[in-house]
C-alpha cells in the first residue's frame, strides 16, 4: 500500500473570521456552519445578521467575535438591511470612487428567516439585489428557549408545542424554504448541514459568483434543542442527510442536482431516537414521519433526475 | 444665487431637497399622503435627474431597514411615511437612533386607525415622541423645503450623528401648492458636506454595529443616546443660522407671532399656526391681548427656548392635533411639565382639536381661544378639552 506523507482532500484557510472565545453552547452546529461559511466568504464580505442565537452569542458588548464589518438591527430585517448595504455600496461606487469589491450577506436561524422574516426575505429576492442569504435552520426558537417555529419537524416535542397526552409535539411538517427561495427564480438555492464543512464551503463559493441573490439553507444541529449530547454534533446532521430527513441539493437556475445521493437510505428511526426531542414518538409517528421523508426525498430526487435526462 | 419664486406642490418641494441634497439611497414605499414625495423622487431617477439608487420596498419596516443598511455604509439615506407607515416602522426607528445612523425621513402626518382615515393630524409622530429622533415641524411648503435641506447638515453633523424627521402635515400642507423659494445646487453643494460616517461598515477596518448590552451597559448606551439628542440643539440652532444667513428664512426652536405684551398665549404645532395667525390678527386688531407661539424642535424639546416665549404671558391654551387615549394630550403634557419649575406659573390649557383632517378655521380659533379661557376663568384646567366635536 502507498504510504502518503500528507493527506489533504482539499486545503482551508487558516483565517477565521469568527473568533473563538464566543458563548455558543458546547457542539453548537450552527457556529460551526457560519465558521466555514465566513472562511469561504473571505475578509471581503459585510454581514447583515438577524436577532438570533449567532447575534447573542457573538456579541455581547464591549465584546466581539467578528472580525469582517458586521451590524445588526432587529429579528425580521436582516435582508432589508443588506438590501440598502448592497445599494449604498452601488451608489458609493458610481458616484463617490467606492473601488472595494464587497460580498453582501444576510444570516439568521429559521425564525428569522422561515417566519418573521420570511417577507424581508421575499421583498430583497424579488428584488434582485447581489446578496447571499444564508439560513441557519436549527430547527427552533433555540435562542428563547426551544420554541417551535415553522421549520420544527413534525413530531419535534418544543415549548411551545409540548408532546403530551393530548399531543404528539409538532404537528405540522417542516416549511420548505428552498422551495420558497427557488420560486423566486433566482439563480441559486442549495440546502446544507454543519456535518459537512466542503459542501457549505464549496456552495459559498458558487453563491460568491452569483450576480444577484442566492440562498443557502443549513440544517445546523443543536444539542440544546434537539436534547442530544453536544459530542454528537457531527453525527446528528450526517444521520439527517443519511436517512433522507434532511436531503443536500442544489438548485441553479431551476435545476435540482442531489449533492449526496445514497445508494439506500437509513431508516429515520436512527435518527429519531437519539434526540429527546422525539423521545415519546410512537412506532406509527415514526411510521408517518418515514413515508413522509421518503416521499419528499424521491421528490427531490425526481426532479434532480429529470434535470439529468435533459 | 437664489432661485426664483416658483409655485409647487410641497411634496414635489421636498422631493426637490432631496435632490439637491444628492442622496445616495431612497427607500420608498406606497402610503397618503406621502406618496407624492416619493413618486416625485422616482421620477427624478427615472430621468437621470438624480443619480440614486431607488430601492421600492415592500413595505414601511424595510423602508427603514434598508435606510439603516445604506447609512451603516456611509451612504445618504432618505424615505418618506405617514401614519401606519411610521407605526410599522416604530421597532426600525429606535434601531436607527441607537445605532447613530442619520437617517433622513420626511413624514407627512396623518390620522392613525381606527377608524381608518387618511388626512392630517400628528397623531403618528407623537407616538413617535421617544424613539430618539431630531424632529423638526414644517408649517408650510417652503418651510418643508429648508427643513429638509436643513435636515441632511443637522443629521450628518460629526456631533450629532442622528436621524432626523421633518414633519409636514398631512394634505394641509403636503398636497398644496405653493409659491416658494428654491436653493441652487452650488448653494446647496457649499451649505451641506458630503456625509461620512466616522465608523461605517467597511472590510478594511471591520467594526460590528449592534451588539447587545446586558444590565451592566444597557444604562450607559442609553444615557450616551439621550445625550446626544439634547446636545444637537447646538447644531441644529447653527445650522438654521448658517441657513438663514444664505436665504434669509431664520428658524427658530419656539416661533413666536405677535407674542410680546400679550396676557394669553395660544401654543400650536404645525400648519394650523398659520390659520391661528389670521385669528390673532384679528383679535389683536379688536384690542385683545392674544399671542400665538409655535414649536418647530419637537425633539430635543427645547425647554429654554419655550419657557423664555411663553412665560410672561398668564394664560397658556395649548393645542394638540393628536389625542393621547385617557390621558394628557402630548404637546400640552411636556408644556406643563417644562413650566413646573417655574415659580409664578401660567395657567395652562389642553385643548386637542383638528383629528383625522378637521378643519380648524381662524373663526374656530377665535372660538377655541375663548373656550380656553372660559376653562381657565373656571379654575378648573386638569382635564383636556376636545374642540369641535359634533354632540
Amino acid at each position: 500500500m502507498e504510504t502518503l506523507s500528507i493527506y489533504a482532500p482539499k486545503l482551508i484557510t487558516n483565517r477565521e473570521y469568527i473568533a473563538s472565545g464566543h458563548r455558543a453552547c458546547s457542539g453548537c452546529g450552527e457556529v460551526l456552519a457560519m465558521r466555514y461559511v465566513c472562511k469561504a466568504l473571505g475578509r471581503n464580505t459585510i454581514i447583515s445578521n438577524a436577532t438570533g442565537c449567532m447575534e447573542i452569542i457573538s456579541t455581547p458588548l464591549p465584546q466581539t467575535a467578528w472580525e469582517v464589518p458586521w451590524i445588526h438591527t432587529l429579528f425580521e430585517n436582516a435582508s432589508a438591511v443588506a438590501s440598502g448595504i448592497e445599494c449604498g455600496l452601488k451608489a458609493l461606487k458610481r458616484k463617490h470612487g467606492y473601488t472595494k469589491e464587497v460580498k453582501v450577506v444576510a444570516m439568521g436561524g429559521d425564525g428569522a428567516t422561515a417566519d418573521i422574516g420570511l417577507q424581508s426575505l421575499s421583498g430583497a429576492m424579488e428584488r434582485g439585489h447581489d446578496f447571499i442569504y444564508v439560513c441557519y435552520d436549527n430547527e427552533a426558537y433555540m435562542n428563547t428557549g426551544i420554541q417551535r417555529s415553522s421549520e420544527t419537524p413534525f413530531g419535534a416535542s418544543t415549548t411551545t408545542a409540548p408532546a403530551g397526552k393530548a399531543s404528539m409535539g409538532q404537528h405540522t411538517w417542516k416549511k420548505n424554504m428552498a422551495a420558497i427561495a427557488a420560486a423566486h427564480e433566482i439563480q441559486y438555492v442549495a440546502t446544507s448541514c454543519s456535518s459537512y464543512p466542503f459542501d457549505i464551503m464549496t456552495k459559498v463559493e458558487k453563491a460568491i459568483k452569483i450576480k444577484g441573490p442566492s440562498y443557502i439553507h443549513i440544517l445546523s444541529v443543536c444539542p440544546t434543542g434537539w436534547r442530544c449530547p453536544s459530542n454528537s454534533t457531527i453525527k446528528m446532521g450526517r444521520l439527517a442527510v443519511e436517512t433522507g430527513i434532511f436531503p443536500m441539493y442544489e438548485i441553479e437556475n431551476g435545476k435540482y442536482t442531489l449533492n449526496i445521493d445514497l445508494p439506500k437510505l437509513r431508516p429515520v428511526e436512527d435518527y429519531l431516537k437519539l434526540q429527546g426531542r422525539f423521545r415519546h414518538l410512537d412506532k406509527d409517528n415514526t411510521a408517518e414521519i418515514q413515508e413522509k421523508v421518503l416521499e419528499e426525498y424521491n421528490k427531490v430526487k425526481r426532479l434532480a433526475a429529470g434535470n439529468k435526462a435533459k | 444665487m437664489i432661485a426664483k419664486r416658483i409655485g409647487i406642490e410641497s411634496s414635489l418641494a421636498v422631493a426637490e431637497a432631496v435632490r439637491l441634497a444628492n442622496v445616495d439611497v431612497i427607500a420608498a414605499y406606497p402610503i397618503t399622503p406621502q406618496t407624492h414625495i416619493v413618486e416625485g423622487l422616482a421620477e427624478m431617477v427615472a430621468n437621470g435627474h438624480l443619480d440614486a439608487e431607488y430601492i421600492p420596498v415592500e413595505s414601511e419596516h424595510s423602508a427603514m431597514s434598508s435606510c439603516l443598511g445604506a447609512s451603516a455604509v456611509g451612504a445618504r439615506a432618505f424615505t418618506a411615511t405617514a401614519s401606519q407607515g411610521l407605526i410599522l416602522m416604530h421597532e426600525v426607528l429606535l434601531v436607527a437612533a441607537s445605532l447613530r445612523l442619520p437617517v433622513v425621513m420626511a413624514v407627512t402626518n396623518r390620522a392613525l386607525s381606527g377608524p381608518l382615515n387618511i388626512w392630517g393630524d400628528h397623531s403618528d409622530v407623537m407616538i413617535a415622541r421617544d424613539v430618539g429622533w431630531i424632529q423638526i415641524f414644517a408649517e408650510n411648503g417652503q418651510q418643508a423645503f429648508d427643513q429638509t435641506l436643513c435636515a441632511f447638515r443637522i443629521a450628518e453633523h460629526q456631533d450629532v450623528l442622528l436621524p432626523t424627521i421633518i414633519n409636514i402635515d398631512g394634505f394641509h400642507v403636503s398636497h398644496v401648492i405653493e409659491p416658494m423659494y428654491f436653493l441652487d445646487q452650488k448653494t446647496v453643494d457649499e451649505f451641506l458636506p458630503p456625509y461620512r460616517h466616522p465608523y461605517a461598515l467597511d472590510p478594511d477596518k471591520p467594526v460590528t454595529m449592534g451588539g447587545f448590552a446586558m444590565p451592566n451597559l444597557y444604562t450607559e448606551g442609553r444615557k450616551s443616546l439621550d445625550t446626544a439628542l439634547r446636545q444637537s440643539k447646538k447644531v441644529i440652532l447653527d445650522t438654521w443660522k448658517q441657513y438663514g444667513d444664505i436665504t434669509g428664512r431664520y428658524y427658530k426652536p419656539i416661533e413666536k407671532y405677535q407674542a410680546e405684551n400679550v396676557d394669553t398665549l395660544l401654543v400650536t404645532v404645525g400648519s394650523y399656526s398659520e390659520n391661528a395667525m389670521d385669528a390673532i390678527d384679528k383679535m389683536q386688531a379688536e384690542g385683545k391681548k392674544v399671542g400665538l407661539v409655535s414649536v418647530r424642535l419637537w425633539r430635543p424639546f427645547p425647554y429654554k427656548e419655550l419657557i423664555e416665549a411663553i412665560s410672561g404671558a398668564a394664560n397658556i391654551i395649548v393645542l394638540d392635533r393628536a389625542i393621547s387615549l385617557g390621558g394628557p394630550a402630548p404637546v400640552c403634557s411636556e408644556i406643563r411639565a417644562a413650566l413646573y419649575s417655574l415659580k409664578d406659573r401660567p395657567q395652562v390649557v389642553s385643548i386637542v382639536g383638528g383629528l383625522g383632517g378637521r378643519d380648524i378655521s381662524p373663526a374656530d380659533f377665535e372660538k377655541l381661544i375663548a373656550t380656553g379661557l372660559d376653562k381657565i376663568k373656571s379654575g378648573d384646567t386638569a382635564e383636556t378639552i376636545m374642540f369641535g366635536v359634533r354632540e
